[in-house]
């Protein structure tokens, strides 16, 4: 087979899912091809969207690649969609801001850094699936810790937990007597 | 509007009669990271005495509004007086380089810096570009395409478009029968039946479809009328799948129907 029919049918599964597919996933689909020619048709599909100044283009968001609409045509799409996006309250951004840096994180640890009741906020992030429980933490009482999901990923089009925002670094008076260490990032995606 | 409440809120000015906006404020750490930067305080070295009047001060004003003054605000308070009688012990030393104990106040620096932090990291989010406002990707099964979507995904049908759509087909009644004086009695309950009738059987219908039948303005009137009123029954939904496309209107009892049979 050569290189260009290749590219059409990565193309087209990439253009039919309904959620980023992985390379990996890819792969797997695509079994009769080797790994090098899939990864190369990927690439050779992002750059010809960008090259041919389409109005979607490829990208890489939740460790997968998706065809996704420019952003610069946002303001037509939004008359063809009836759904409207979801709204975020400046509470739910913080606390999602404040899993998505600390994960895994327990409720009370969240409170900590809000001062407030976290309860509500929380409850409704995961009724959105925007974070999930990724398990207990093996501490007195056992509380739930809390994680950020793949639709995450997919809402802020972040690539992966890597690829968040840098925070501002706080100066030396931080790290005196913070008992909460900050997790490392990246943080290894837990299913 | 806030800043303007705000700024005469804190004014030395004694009468505090204005509207405040609690729900502006996240919580203490927010109310006070908002105090110290009013005050363009060096939040390494906050006046403890100053800040925790104005503190309290606010959750006064919050209190005379007879509004609820959370738990969290009022921990907060007890912590900034804490911190106040801590501050006046003796030993106090340079917060920057003292060496025989913690600075008071290190505690709270710590959790505002976090705070802050985690504010700004939540501000860069939503600045990224958000699936479903900014970009948008397929989702399958498209709602066109698959035969009947959920109740849940079919957005509702807003009430300026179903009053353009009600204004649309009134614009199609012939000039002349305005002038018609109508002897003809139409009810809204006997429209409300005819359109139940009309529905079984029917998985969905044109809006439209359902003024067909009389050409005169009250027949539509009552026609519309009998409309609103299965909304607010909840007998029927009305359903619309793209900005401006046609309207559908469901019956919602079917099922039970199907299950009474």
């Amino acid at each position: 087979m050569n290189e260009t029919s290749l590219q059409q049918i990565v193309e087209s599964i990439l253009f039919v899912s309904d959620s980023p597919l992985s390379l990996e996933r890819l792969y797997s689909l695509l079994e009769e091809f080797d790994r090098e020619s899939i990864r190369d048709a990927v690439t050779a599909i992002t750059a010809d969207c960008t090259l041919a100044k389409r109005g979607i283009e490829l990208v890489q968001v939740a460790g997968g690649y998706q065809f996704r609409s420019r952003s610069e045509c946002a303001d037509y799409i939004r008359r063809l969609k009836k759904l409207k996006p979801a709204r975020f309250s400046p509470s739910s951004l913080e606390t999602l801001a404040i899993i998505a840096y600390r994960q895994p994180v327990t409720r009370s640890e969240v409170e900590y850094f809000r001062g407030v009741d976290s309860g509500g906020v929380l409850k409704n992030l995961l009724d959105k699936k925007l974070v999930k429980i990724i398990g207990k933490k093996d501490i007195p009482g056992k509380p739930l810790i809390y994680g950020t999901t793949k639709e995450f990923m997919e809402t802020f089009s972040l690539k992966d937990l890597a690829s968040l925002p840098t925070l501002r670094e706080i100066e030396e008076l931080v790290d005196s007597g913070d008992d909460m260490d900050q997790v490392p990032l990246p943080l290894p995606e837990l299913e | 509007m806030l800043t303007q409440d705000q700024s005469s809120l804190f004014s030395h000015d004694d009468s505090i009669a204005c509207l405040v906006r609690t729900e502006a404020f996240e919580g203490p750490l927010d109310l006070l990271l908002h105090l110290i930067k009013k005050n363009e305080l060096d939040i390494y070295n906050i006046p403890i005495a100053e800040i925790s009047r104005q503190y309290l001060d606010y959750l006064d004003v919050m209190r005379e509004l007879n509004l609820d003054v959370a738990g969290e605000f009022l921990v907060m308070a007890s912590t900034l007086i804490q911190i106040k009688s801590q501050m006046l012990l003796p030993q106090l030393a340079d917060p920057v380089d003292d060496e025989q104990g913690e600075d008071p106040r290190a505690e709270l620096v710590r959790r505002l810096l976090e705070y802050d932090r985690y504010r700004e990291a939540s501000c860069l989010l939503i600045a990224r570009e958000v699936l479903h406002r900014d970009v948008f990707a397929r989702t399958f099964p498209s709602e066109e395409l698959e035969a009947f979507p959920s109740d849940e995904a079919v957005p509702a049908v807003e009430m300026f478009e179903l009053v353009d759509a009600f204004r649309r087909i009134l614009a199609k009644v012939p000039k002349e029968s305005f002038h018609e004086v109508g002897s003809e009695n139409i009810s809204i309950a006997d429209r409300i039946s005819d359109i139940m009738d009309y529905l079984q059987g029917r998985e969905s219908v044109d809006f439209e479809e359902l003024f067909v039948g009389s050409n005169t303005r009250e027949f539509i009137v009552a026609s519309f009328l009998a409309l609103l009123e299965l909304c607010r029954l909840q007998m029927i939904r009305l359903l619309q799948f793209e900005n401006y496309g046609r309207i559908l209107v469901r019956s919602a009892i079917i099922i039970e129907d199907a299950e009474q049979s």
